[in-house]
């Protein structure tokens, strides 16, 4: 059991209701013999719920690679991912899809909308796409917490980045998932518009009570998370509870260090 | 990155085999029918080769008549072979009876059937060099026979049985015995599938040339050392020029003529066909390439950027289509040489009745030349104008942007609509007349229109699309396909127009077809009055004869009110037009069965030395009553006086003499068709029965109610329309790779999007039904738009077809049905590829995907 964390509260078994997302002992290896790639090594992770975490590491640290799992878009070599009560190992694809529907919500750092619909059609696609109806009132309070109200006739391709991806956040609030993934969320974007995007992921947890996952390289928007997880060589290594940018850093330099060999090692995993 | 980079280069390889697969089609197509002609002429010239190799020369009396397209034969008196005996250089000189039109009947009394319409009559010689005795002996006596090993394998003779042959010259039945069974060298039973009875000379004489002491032919052998070309012109001095005198060679060439006209003239429908193959085919063409340059965009920017020329990257392109071109045309070569083979080898068997020869696999330099000259050409050509458009590109745009912007579809449709104008003016004037060049007109304004619209598709793409896609709304993959495929309006409207182009060129010939066969069977419903009519299918240039003493018992029968029998002669001749004559055994009957009225002077009766014509025939040759006619018929010519004109009429279209004057001047004044109207009440299907077994001597000619007569009057035409339909399915075969292929691509191009979909639930049959629609959407919109630009096309000739008796206008409602259904299969089934390429995305790999 390489890299298992050292005690926390999440190290015990939690009560189910509390934990959003768990990987039990997850083990994922890419390609065999030779050409084998380990990108996760035994990980155990709780999300709690109503949380914002940040998950973070050099690069081929495996970080994005959990996510993937944890989301139910990548099968595991070994161990045991739940979001919320429900297991995803052993799921076809049909049940991973229909979860990933009404569980889960993505932010890309690509943004990822669909020309051709407009931001309200992006936004509410996800339950266009479930057949559920929509719920007017909680709409409302998303697109005003977003300041996407004048924005809702737009295509994307008439909106900046940074609406863009706002509207893109508004798309994976807007079904209550249970997670809400966000992948660099703003890797893509200058950095007024990437605090804005910061700013509105921590109020959506503090204000709804949403549990979120951001993968991400940048201490400064890991700072903005309650508690920051650091993966290096596919074992998490260490963490972080209500981080500063600076204390961020400072794990992250001692880790770069620890884990440099090993940087050429997991490049499928990115 | 290395992994994004290989996929793309694999996907591209789909699209250029994709793309490579039009230009194989529209290839195979065209060196196909040249193949195919090629292989049928050869066969033809080899046929004949074999016929005419052992005859040095062949002398015939020059024929008296030629008429409607066929030279009336005229037979030789014996006298002629002692004459050519006596010309200096001539061994031997044979006389020969062979004459079309000796008609066997089966041991069930049918006519034996046989496709190539070719059934001889003819002396036996001994010692001919092309056929022999395969077992039996030779005629001796009148009622003896030898038939060809065909003849006999087909009608199951056998030496010993009775035979029944009807006669050209009586168009009489005579029964013969079978005493032998002639065959060919290397075992063939015949030819070209031709069947043969052979005759003592005497029987021979009288019965295929109606007298005797005559011959059709006379064939010479040239004595050794003695030059064929002397004797040739020695022979022709002596007879004079009433003899035509021909070595074997010119009458191996002469009879492979016609043939060789036919399929002349069936290349270039083939190639018409091919042309149209090879237009969609650009299409698609161009299609690929305009999305694999535009997804290039990036990759010939930074070429740019490192200093390669606008000139070099539209090198790289062109040379990419030069290759794609190349090994598509060499592909599409061999396989139309295949298939070209296989199609004359169906078509010999055909021809010949399955016992044709066909020539062995040649290529014919016409093909080759075409297939590369057209593969390659339009292939770079269609390459040319993306690779001309992204090289205006500057570089730093198109770095900055990988997605193509949406240009203004202004130039386009501006373009569009003056090539239609063109178009349509062309169609107008050439439809309008203009003489030698009407075809060339129609052609040309039918291929500028189809240019035409084409251009102006992308113009209407957005409003027909988004009103089509209303259709698959009501669900939310229903809602994304239809919004795909009004994204990119060009790419799509170059799909649907490859679609149009085939859809709408089967759509205006089905119109033609539809109004041309209403207008027959609403003619012969308005002026056919008869009940049941008695007629046969006319095989060769002898017309089926009805047994005079069965017609007899039908007229005697009660329930026949009255009956008019008419024999006609197409061997005939007016002045120096082309004519049909026709004499009717009871010209008042006629009148009233084929709703025959006066139009100028008397028509009540016909008296000898007198003729009726009919309004059209009288205004196409300016006559008036009491013209002075002279017909010239295949027993002589004579002078008619021309007592009445009557109205127009579509069965009688013709003149009309007296049948005492036809039994003179007719090769035969036999009955061919009978009109029969019935009492009030008499049921009209037992009629019919009693007609059909009063008819059983009769086995050339059917009866048929008057609604089976219209139906075997149109048939023709439902083959006609049958066969355009399968030869444009190339054209619509290609247009559905057009769909697949662009469905391949802009789900290459979407791939992170709809890595995204399937991240926020999206289904991978919702995935499936989203390319589904989106693909239906393409088809129907193609189909559509075909409807109504063939239905354009297809009414404007059938209006201008007005003046030339087209009167009925038929829209082919059935069909355009039916068309529109296959449009949603077409849809689905071109949907299915790409459907499950899109559904079996990785959805990681997509997320990332560049």
């Amino acid at each position: 059991m390489t890299g298992t964390i050292a005690a926390t509260e999440s190290d015990r078994p939690a009560q189910p209701v509390d934990i959003a997302a768990r990987a039990m002992d997850v083990w994922k290896v890419y390609g065999s013999g030779e050409a084998q790639v380990v990108a996760l090594r035994g990980v155990n992770v709780d999300l709690v719920r109503g949380r914002y975490t940040a998950i973070m590491g050099p690069s081929g640290s495996g970080k994005s690679t959990l996510m993937h799992c944890l989301a139910g878009l990548d099968s595991v070599t070994r161990g045991e991912v739940f979001i919320g009560t429900t297991r995803l190992t052993g799921m076809g694809d049909r049940q991973l899809t229909d979860l990933r529907r009404t569980k889960v919500g993505f932010i890309f750092q690509q943004f990822n909308l669909l020309p051709t619909l407009s931001a309200e059609e992006n936004i509410l696609l996800p339950l266009s796409i479930a057949g559920r109806k929509v719920d007017r009132e909680w709409f409302d309070t998303v697109i005003d917490t977003l300041s996407l109200r004048d924005r809702l006739r737009h295509r994307p391709s008439q909106l900046s980045g940074g609406q863009q991806q706002r509207v893109a956040c508004a798309r994976a609030l807007v079904s209550r998932p249970d997670v809400i993934f966000a992948d660099e969320p703003t890797g893509n974007l200058d950095s007024r518009s990437g605090a804005e995007i910061l700013g509105f992921l921590r109020n959506s947890v503090r204000d709804f009570g949403q549990t979120i996952v951001m993968v991400t390289h940048d201490p400064n928007a890991a700072s903005y998370a309650d508690r920051v997880i650091f993966l290096a060589d596919g074992a998490v290594v260490d963490e972080l509870q209500n981080p500063t940018a600076e204390g961020v850093l400072d794990r992250l330099k001692s880790l770069d260090v620890a884990a440099g060999p090993d940087l050429t090692k997991s490049e499928a995993s990115e | 990155m290395i992994r994004a980079t290989f996929k793309s280069l694999l996907a591209r390889k789909l699209r250029l085999v994709l793309s490579g697969i039009a230009v194989v089609l529209a290839v195979t197509f065209i060196s196909g029918s040249f193949v195919l002609t090629d292989t049928l002429s050869r066969t033809f010239d080899s046929l004949f080769a074999n016929i005419y190799q052992y005859t040095d020369l062949e002398v015939s009396a020059k024929p008296a008549l030629e008429a409607n397209g066929f030279p009336v034969p005229k037979a030789s008196p014996a006298s002629v072979v002692e004459d050519i005996k006596r010309v200096p250089g001539v061994d031997t000189a044979k006389g020969y009876v062979t004459a079309n039109g000796a008609r066997v009947l089966n041991k069930k009394g049918k006519i034996l059937p046989n496709q190539t319409g070719t059934m001889l009559g003819a002396n036996w010689q001994d010692n001919d060099p092309v056929i022999s005795l395969r077992e039996g002996a030779a005629p001796k006596s009148d009622d003896e026979v030898v038939l060809n090993a065909l003849v006999a394998k087909d009608g199951g003779f056998a030496i010993g049985d009775q035979v029944q042959v009807i006669t050209p010259a009586d168009q009489q039945t005579h029964s013969f015995r079978v005493v032998g069974i002639a065959g060919y060298s290397g075992g063939r039973d015949s030819l070209g599938g031709e069947f043969i009875v052979f005759f003592t000379e005497p029987v021979a004489q009288t019965l295929m040339l109606g007298e005797t002491g005559v011959y059709s032919n006379i064939s010479v052998d040239v004595e050794d050392g003695a030059s064929i070309a002397t004797v040739q012109n020695d022979i022709r001095t002596a007879l004079g020029p009433d003899y035509q005198v021909e070595t074997g060679q010119e009458l191996a060439d002469k009879s492979a003529a016609p043939l060789k006209t036919i399929f002349k003239f069936f290349n270039r429908i083939l190639l018409g066909f091919g042309a149209v193959a090879l237009l969609v085919g650009v299409f698609l063409i161009l299609n690929t390439f305009s999305i694999i340059v535009a997804q290039r965009t990036r990759e010939l920017a930074l070429m740019r950027a490192m200093g390669a020329s606008r000139r070099q990257m539209i090198g790289s392109v062109l040379l990419e289509a030069f290759v794609v071109g190349l090994i598509g045309s060499a592909l599409g070569l061999a396989a139309g040489v295949g298939l070209g083979w296989l199609g004359a080898w169906a078509l010999g068997s055909l021809l010949g009745g399955g016992r044709l020869e066909v020539a062995g696999i040649g290529v014919p330099l016409a093909s080759v030349v075409s297939a590369f000259g057209i593969g390659i050409s339009v292939t770079m050509l269609a390459a040319l104008i993306p690779a001309l458009r992204a090289a205006r590109v500057p570089p730093v745009a198109a770095m900055r942007e990988s997605a193509t912007p949406d240009r203004p579809l202004t130039r386009i449709t501006i373009a569009g609509a003056v090539v239609t104008a063109i178009g349509v003016g062309l169609l107008a004037w050439g439809l309008t007349g203009a003489g030698d060049a009407t075809l060339t007109l129609i052609l040309a304004g039918v291929l500028a229109g189809l240019v035409g619209v084409a251009l102006l598709t992308p113009f209407v793409c957005r409003p027909v699309v988004s009103l089509l896609g209303r259709i698959f709304s009501w669900s939310v993959p229903g809602k994304l396909g239809r919004r795909n495929s009004s994204r990119n309006p060009r790419r799509t409207a170059i799909t649907a127009a490859a679609v149009m182009i085939g859809i709408a060129l089967i759509t205006g010939i089905s119109t033609i077809v539809a109004s041309v066969s209403l207008t027959v069977s609403n003619t012969i419903q308005q002026q056919l009055q008869a009940d049941l009519i008695i007629a046969g299918q006319q095989t060769s240039e002898i017309p089926p004869v009805i047994d005079e003493d069965a017609l007899a018992e039908i007229k005697a029968m009660p329930e026949v009110a009255n009956a008019a029998s008419v024999t006609y002669e197409f061997f005939a001749k007016a002045g120096d037009r082309d004519a049909i004559v026709f004499a009717y055994d009871d010209w008042a009957a006629a009148q009233k069965a084929l709703e025959i009225r006066p139009d100028q002077g008397d028509i009540g009766a016909i008296d000898p030395g007198e003729v009726v014509v009919d309004h059209d025939t009288a205004t196409d040759s300016k006559l008036s009553v009491g013209d002075r006619v002279t017909l010239t018929l295949p027993k002589g010519e004579r002078t008619f006086t021309l007592v009445g004109i009557t109205a127009k009429t579509q069965v009688n279209t013709g003149y009309v003499i007296s049948l005492s004057d036809a039994k003179d001047l007719f090769r035969s004044a036999a009955p061919n068709q009978a009109y029969l109207k019935l009492v009030p009440g008499a049921s009209v299907t037992q009629v019919k029965q009693k007609v059909d077994d009063a008819l059983a001597d009769s086995p050339e000619v059917t009866v048929q109610t008057r609604d089976e007569f219209i139906s075997s009057q149109t048939f023709f035409l439902d083959f006609l329309l049958n066969a355009v339909q399968v030869l444009l399915l190339v054209a619509i075969a290609i247009s559905v790779l057009g769909i697949i292929n662009t469905l391949v691509l802009s789900v290459l191009e979407r791939t992170r999007e709809l890595g995204m979909l399937r991240a926020i639930g999206l289904r991978r049959s919702q995935t499936m039904r989203m390319i589904t629609v989106e693909s239906v959407v393409i088809s129907l919109f193609g189909t559509i738009l075909g409807l109504v630009v063939g239905l354009g096309l297809g009414l404007a000739v059938v209006d201008a077809l007005r003046d030339q008796g087209i009167t009925d206008t038929a829209l082919p409602w059935g069909l355009m049905g039916l068309y529109l259904f296959a449009a949603v299969i077409i849809g689905v089934g071109a949907a299915i590829i790409p459907a499950i390429r899109a559904a079996r995305l990785n959805v990681l790999n997509a997320i990332a995907y560049e």
